[in-house]
């Protein structure tokens, strides 16, 4: 049987998946532009970092919303 | 090194170089943490007034979590763009993986701790994290997603 708290762990985990197919997806449009016009990386690189911190936040929230529920 | 494939797209990414010169990063998480100084007493103030000392340390450490956590991804992904682009994107999806990880086990572990006040722990991580990127692209923005391009105050004299 599952507790309350292994629940809201395993939807944390679940939760997780998003951002972490957000990252890759972002990531690999980056490298990708990168790659194709090498002169612009710097304007991609800081584009993609603000992108992965606004991405990662939201699975900061998910695990603040199962500490605090836990 | 020669590498062909059918695939321009993959062999241009097997073939390029890191960048040198400053990383764009670095200057981002250097620019961020400079304009967050004077605001880090908020929330501490805050969790003062919502849980008093433990409050307090409470926020406290959190704002210490999210700078950690930024530092980190900037100075992992400043050393991986430095060597490869395959590297990077490596270090950018398994970077994510740890430092969310750390996060939690920090969170996990302080937890349990007397002085310590989930609620505001976990408010000031979301809150601060999200204010600071929110008040950085303010100025990214405006400077064309370059913080090295800011306009400068004072005027340059005519040539």
């Amino acid at each position: 049987m599952i507790t309350d708290s292994g629940l809201a762990a395993l939807t944390y985990g679940l939760g997780a998946i998003g951002p972490g197919i957000g990252i890759g997806y972002l990531v690999g449009q980056s490298v990708q532009a990168m790659a194709r016009q090498p002169e612009a990386a710097g304007m991609v690189r800081t584009t993609m970092f603000l992108g992965i911190a606004f991405v990662e936040a939201l699975a900061l929230i998910g695990f603040v919303v199962f500490f605090l529920a836990g | 090194m020669t590498v062909t494939t059918d695939r321009p797209a993959a062999e241009a990414v097997l073939l390029s170089e890191g960048h040198d010169g400053p990383a764009p990063e670095a200057e981002i998480v250097t620019d961020l943490l400079r304009r967050a100084l004077p605001v880090v007493p908020a929330p501490i103030v805050i969790g003062a007034i919502v849980a008093g000392t433990d409050g307090a340390l409470s926020a406290g450490v959190g704002v210490a979590l999210v700078f950690a956590n930024f530092i980190a991804a900037a100075a992992s992904l400043a050393w991986a763009a430095r060597i490869n682009l395959g590297v990077l994107m490596g270090v950018s999806l398994f970077g994510y993986l740890l430092r969310i990880s750390a996060m939690f086990g920090a969170v996990f572990l302080l937890r349990d701790l007397d002085w310590i006040h989930v609620g505001v722990l976990g408010c000031t991580i979301v809150v601060m994290h999200l204010g600071l990127l929110a008040w950085e692209l303010k100025y990214v923005s405006a400077s064309l997603a370059h913080p090295a391009l800011k306009p400068s105050k004072t005027k340059e004299p005519a040539a």
